[in-house]
């Protein structure tokens, strides 16, 4: 499946760690590994990446792939179109094959609300130099014959949007980390952090210690427990998302589909097949810990959902489903930049279910905020510290899931 | 041994994949599964995972006494999607 020629050695749990770096990175997620992979390219900085697991046993493991422009703040459209726009090099670069697609995303709108917001979203996409146009129902089915449009009110599509899958994605950037003299060492966790004089003293499950100018914390979901411990409260909280599978079938698919109204999407990846999810109702309250259970309820839901929309997936057939934990952020937007009260601590997290598609343009504006001091326009809004300001706004309402 | 032997039929992942990804440093069966995408198709691993297992254990890459299979996905059998819409409850569970 993979390319055999460029391929690097990946993290490992022999990796051998320096007793202490410049940067230390927890987390060997897309995030973690992304600006790993950016501080080796613009910067002689030491780094060294903890992961407590495999790589790809977290979030970037178990998300659905997909890439889209099609946000409804500029700040999002702008960072997705720089993402998106290093994706179309990023299989080189990296040396292995990420199957990325651009078939677009379409969205479907069954509401008035849905189609005001699609309108008001093309309006900005076009004012940023997005090519997303707005399509009848009759027009969608030109580009998804297999779709009941029959009460889908307005359509927005962009060509540009599309789906990757997600696994090489971070064996890419773990390989060429690597090759780049960055130290990845996977089963190890941090169990506690100590501040020195003049850095952080990460104690680690296997009994090792390893000191740091500063620290990374990229562990998503997994954030809230280290924050926790070291007295920082941000108001980040994990949410379980589930996810399908189906058999693999010949390409029909091109686009990926969301239906506003449903909080539904799916899409055919490269392989063949249909990855679906939706927005559950009845969820309950916050969680408060990552919980990975997968339900029955929600293969139904999905079912019917997706049954209505498309009718001829009633005969396709689900191979697996699995869930994976959501960062979710109350305001929205991204958790990014030094602590409140612990500014040698670094948060990249909160990116509420849309992180991989925007870890290549994090992980270099974060490389380049960690060697060099360049605060790209985006940090100033996803400044942990804004919460206790009171500096908290929700510009965002095209979060989907 | 003839020059292509397929471990994983359904994603088409030959033994010459499987070594190259342990040489790349990788021993685990998680991690083996996500690298190469053995036991992601149709079968979801129900006639490669012993081929696997068998191939880490020959290498001195796993204990047998100890080693698990990667976490089993639902459903059991592929189930279509009509099937699924058709047994949604009246309430949602709690």
């Amino acid at each position: 499946m993979m390319g055999k020629g460029r391929a690097q050695a990946m993290g490992s749990r022999r990796a051998e760690l320096p007793s202490r770096v410049d940067i230390a990175i927890i987390g060997g997620g897309i995030m973690g590994l992304s600006t790993a992979y950016h501080l080796s390219r613009i910067s002689s900085l030491k780094v060294a990446v903890l992961e407590r697991s495999y790589l790809v046993s977290g979030a970037s493991g178990r998300n659905g792939g997909g890439l889209r422009m099609q946000w409804g703040d500029e700040g999002n459209v702008a960072l997705m179109m720089e993402s998106i726009e290093m994706c179309r090099g990023l299989a080189q670069e990296l040396g292995i094959n990420l199957w990325f697609r651009q078939g677009g995303y379409l969205f479907l709108a069954r509401t008035e609300a849905g189609e005001s917001r699609l309108t008001r979203n093309a309006e900005l996409h076009h004012r940023l130099g997005a090519p997303t146009r707005l399509l009848s129902g009759a027009e969608a089915l030109e580009i998804v014959p297999q779709l009941d449009v029959s009460d889908v009110r307005l359509a927005a599509f962009n060509p540009e949007d599309g789906v990757v899958f997600p696994w090489p994605f971070v064996w890419g950037y773990a390989g060429q980390a690597v090759s780049r003299g960055v130290t990845v060492r996977t089963h190890t966790a941090v169990d506690r952090i100590e501040g020195l004089a003049d850095g952080l003293r990460l104690h680690l499950s296997t009994g090792e210690r390893l000191d740091a100018d500063r620290v990374l914390n990229a562990t998503g979901a997994w954030s809230i427990e280290l924050n926790r411990s070291l007295g920082i409260e941000l108001p980040n909280h994990p949410h379980r998302h589930e996810i399908m599978s189906s058999e693999p079938l010949k390409p029909f698919l091109d686009p990926l589909v969301v239906d506003l109204a449903t909080g539904l999407y799916f899409s055919q990846s490269t392989r063949g097949e249909i990855v679906a999810g939706i927005t559950m109702p009845d969820e309950g309250p916050p969680a408060t810990e990552v919980d990975l259970a997968s339900s029955r309820r929600f293969l139904a839901h999905l079912g019917r959902a997706l049954t209505t929309i498309m009718p001829l997936t009633a005969q396709l057939r689900v191979l697996r489903q699995w869930s994976g934990p959501y960062d979710v952020s109350p305001d929205g937007d991204a958790i990014v930049g030094p602590s409140p009260g612990l500014p040698r601590l670094y948060q990249v997290c909160g990116f509420t279910g849309h992180g991989f598609m925007m870890a290549p343009a994090v992980g270099k504006l974060l490389a380049r905020l960690l060697a060099k001091g360049e605060r790209h326009p985006m940090l100033e809004r996803w400044d942990p510290a804004r919460f206790s300001r009171g500096g908290s706004t929700r510009r965002e309402d095209m979060i989907i899931g | 041994m003839p020059r292509r032997s397929f471990v994983c039929r359904c994603e088409d992942v030959t033994l010459l994949e499987l070594d190259h990804a342990i040489e790349l440093g990788l021993s685990e069966v998680e991690e083996l599964k996500r690298y190469t995408g053995l036991g992601t198709g149709p079968c979801q691993g129900k006639e490669c995972m012993s081929v696997l297992v068998s191939h880490l254990v020959r290498r001195g890459l796993v204990d047998p006494t100890t080693v698990q299979p990667f976490t089993a996905r639902p459903p059991t059998e592929p189930v279509t999607l009509g099937a699924l819409a058709a047994g949604l409850p009246a309430e949602p569970e709690s």
